[in-house]
């Protein structure tokens, strides 16, 4: 079992991701946005969604923090372990309420407008379930095992397994102590990156960087069409009008 | 395209016929590709010139470089997770159908059954309050009127108070398409760079595999001209009916058009000086800025440089021939829609002169003699002040000119219409030829199919296969399924391969049969 957890999953996670991503793109470009519902309702959103991003923003930052950077390096930097508990601990938490506040305002505006839930789909649904319990999960994690002079050290135990992942080589036996809300976040955190490619999360690999580094107005040709007796591009099939 | 605003006669028969080849869809029902407004009014969506709203278009930064009214990239990648100012649903209007079905299914009663509105977002009944043209033919009238930020503008910058007293109430209607601006800021706001500017004609296009639905083109447009598709959540706006004017159709809206007011031509312009001219300083000069960075396609200069490019040769031709470069830079009566926004919008406008002719006649003059009429240009039922404010912004010399020389056609036409040999001086007035007035007056009342729309084809062999291309081969039954529930693809509306929506290359010929046939034998088959 925990083999299947801690050595398996997360390989079979990241392949659908992968996979899923590259499938995606081929197949289903058009279907690749973020399926805005702004134009049904922008006050709540104007609020709850910037504060949700930006808060599961700061927090996927606070992840790669705990998990990539070794303790050695925060050791280095002269960030003693209590200083690192209370930084995670409060800096976490802040971004985890800002996350889950938002989302929790989203999910309700969702629910309650009527424009919005009618273009909510089961997709959409499953997705909002496991996106909500990751983020819960964590933040319930990290409250419950943390008090403001000790809280679980997980850079001994979780931060070295993901790492292992990474060297082809996962130590599962180090995931054999961790407390069980810790594995339960993980795992439901594991399921949600399966699932970005497969819902609407996947607008989240289409952050719009190069925004700043082109030019203002994009000129295109037509180009050169296809030869006739090819099949029609994309888009072009007749419609029998 | 030019738009001769002294012919419509506001019969939205453009915009019907527009949205049942472009926007017939679920997703698009509030979406008007081409719209009528009636000025003044409050358009659609409501009050979207109010850029201190709604944050179209361009200004000039501190340095006098361009930058989009809706702030730096920077700030704009930093908003993105919520548009600030989108317009929603209701700024246009909420969509409805009508619940037919109880029409039939109601229980036996005394009273009539009767459809109820159904919002086609909530399924619910609602109150129907707006639509896209809910204030037609209200120009003038005092609730609406003085929203008109038109109106507001000539109010706070001239001083002058437009009254709607219902004695000087005037209208016109404001038929409008995209512009297909020469430095269109939908595509400049558009964070994935799917909407493009095509080369080879102008035509601004968005890319539907490369939106991300991030809504920044429907703020940077400040004609609102891009519009949302909340179905398959991807940006849709005008596309000029490209496939129509590839193979050398005019537009959809320009082929109904009941008054043939719309003129279709090529434009040679310097794509170089576009963000030159663009930046001048002053928003008045903004007109003139564009002008001259149109070329003259009878300039040697100017030929050499476009063989050079390899621009064909029949694009030459019909840039010689067109008559949209006659209405703007030859006899400039046509101008732009607000080159205030800095976009240099590319459908333009001859403004109306109709009621004056009528007033100065009701005052026992002639009304159709050059002197009275210029005279009477000043003061026109329509102020001039307003329609600068359109065209010109604010600047009235221009509108003024435009509106001097349709009135010299009027006086020039009447008297060899009266068998009087004209003095030319109607003419002199407004610095043009008796010829030249002729000419013009061709172009405006007579002008055929031919001479309106002067379209040069993409290339020819690509023409004939695009053609043939439309031309249907299954059943149009096959694909009714494609308007199906919510959940069309597995990802939401439209995703998937299958259900693309599908653009609708129409068939002229095949159409045309289809609706002329008497029985159903005579109906192409499929």
């Amino acid at each position: 079992m925990s083999t299947l957890l801690w050595g398996a999953l997360p390989y079979v996670v990241f392949a659908l991701l992968v996979s899923g991503l590259v499938w995606r793109y081929r197949y289903d470009r058009f279907g690749w946005t973020t399926r805005s519902s702004e134009i049904y309702e922008s006050r709540l959103l104007n609020i709850a969604s910037p504060m949700f991003h930006y808060g599961i923003l700061f927090v996927l930052v606070g992840h790669l923090m705990g998990l990539f950077v070794p303790a050695s390096w925060t050791d280095a930097l002269g960030l003693s372990e209590h200083g690192y508990h209370l930084l995670s601990l409060f800096g976490g938490t802040v971004a985890g309420l800002l996350a889950v506040a938002g989302i929790g305002m989203l999910v309700y505006r969702r629910r309650t407008n009527s424009a919005v839930f009618r273009a909510t789909t089961r997709n959409d649904k499953l997705m909002y379930v496991v996106l909500v319990g990751a983020i819960v999960a964590g933040l319930v994690t990290k409250l419950m095992h943390s008090t403001l002079s000790h809280g679980y050290d997980y850079r001994t135990t979780i931060a070295p397994w993901a790492r292992s992942l990474f060297r082809l080589h996962p130590e599962v036996s180090l995931m054999d102590g961790v407390p069980v809300s810790y594995r339960v976040h993980a795992v439901i955190g594991m399921v949600l990156f399966a699932l970005i490619p497969f819902t609407r999360l996947v607008h989240m690999f289409s952050a719009p960087v190069q925004y700043l580094f082109r030019p203002y107005i994009v000129y295109r040709s037509r180009g050169s069409r296809e030869l006739p007796g090819a099949p029609p591009p994309r888009g072009w099939e007749g419609v029998g009008s | 395209m030019v738009m001769n605003l002294d012919k419509c006669i506001g019969c939205h028969t453009c915009s019907v016929t527009c949205k049942q080849t472009w926007t017939n869809r679920s997703g698009m029902e509030y979406v008007w590709f081409n719209n009528v407004e009636t000025r003044p009014g409050l358009g659609y969506p409501r009050r979207y010139e109010d850029q201190d709203t709604w944050r179209g278009g361009w200004v000039l930064n501190r340095r006098g470089q361009l930058k989009l009214r809706q702030g730096s990239r920077w700030w704009k990648l930093a908003s993105i997770f919520a548009n600030p100012v989108l317009p929603v649903l209701k700024d246009y209007y909420e969509p409805w159908t009508y619940d037919y079905a109880h029409l039939t299914n109601a229980p036996l009663g005394d009273d009539y059954p009767v459809a109820a509105p159904r919002s086609l977002v909530t399924g619910k009944p609602m109150e129907v309050k707006w639509s896209s043209n809910w204030d037609d033919d209200l120009g003038g009238g005092p609730e609406l009127a003085p929203l008109d930020p038109n109106v507001e503008r000539v109010r706070d910058e001239v001083g002058e108070r437009i009254t709607f007293a219902f004695e000087q109430t005037f209208m016109f209607y404001l038929p409008r398409i995209c512009e297909h601006c020469l430095n269109p800021a939908c595509v400049a706001a558009c964070p994935s760079g799917a909407i493009y500017k095509r080369t080879e004609d102008g035509i601004v296009l968005v890319d539907q595999d490369g939106c991300r639905g991030w809504r920044q083109c429907v703020t940077g447009c400040p004609y609102k001209k891009v519009y949302f598709n909340h179905r398959t959540g991807k940006a849709e706006k005008c596309t000029f009916c490209y496939p129509r004017v590839e193979v050398g159709l005019p537009t959809v809206c320009s082929e109904t058009c009941v008054g043939r007011l719309r003129y279709l031509g090529v434009m040679l312009y310097d794509a170089d000086r576009v963000t030159a001219a663009a930046s001048v300083t002053d928003d008045k000069d903004l007109y003139q800025a564009q002008l001259d960075v149109f070329l003259d396609p009878d300039d040697p200069e100017v030929q050499r440089a476009a063989e050079r490019d390899g621009i064909a040769h029949e694009w030459l031709e019909a840039a010689r021939r067109s008559p949209v470069r006659d209405l703007i830079s030859r006899y400039r009566v046509a101008l732009p829609l607000h080159p205030e926004y800095r976009t240099l919008p590319m459908v333009w406008y001859i403004p109306p002169l109709s009621p004056v002719v009528e007033a100065v006649s009701e005052s026992g003059r002639d009304g159709e003699d050059a002197g009275n009429l210029f005279g009477a240009i000043d003061a026109l039922r329509i102020p001039v002040e307003y329609l600068a404010q359109l065209f010109t912004a604010g600047d009235p010399v221009p509108v003024r000119a435009a509106l001097d020389r349709l009135a010299a056609m009027r006086s020039h036409m009447r008297d060899l219409n009266l068998g009087r040999q004209p003095d030319g001086s109607a003419a002199g007035a407004v610095g043009m030829t008796g010829d030249e007035i002729e000419e013009m007056f061709r172009l405006l009342a007579v002008a055929k199919y031919e001479d309106r729309y002067v379209i040069p084809t993409a290339a020819q062999a690509d023409a004939r296969r695009l053609e043939e291309s439309a031309v249907p081969e299954t059943c149009s039954l096959d694909h009714q399924d494609e308007q199906g529930a919510a959940e069309g693809g597995p990802f939401g509306a439209g995703s998937g391969r299958r259900s693309l929506p599908l653009v609708t290359v129409e068939s002229f010929h095949a159409l045309r049969r289809r609706q002329t046939a008497d029985r159903e034998e005579e109906v192409p088959g499929p």
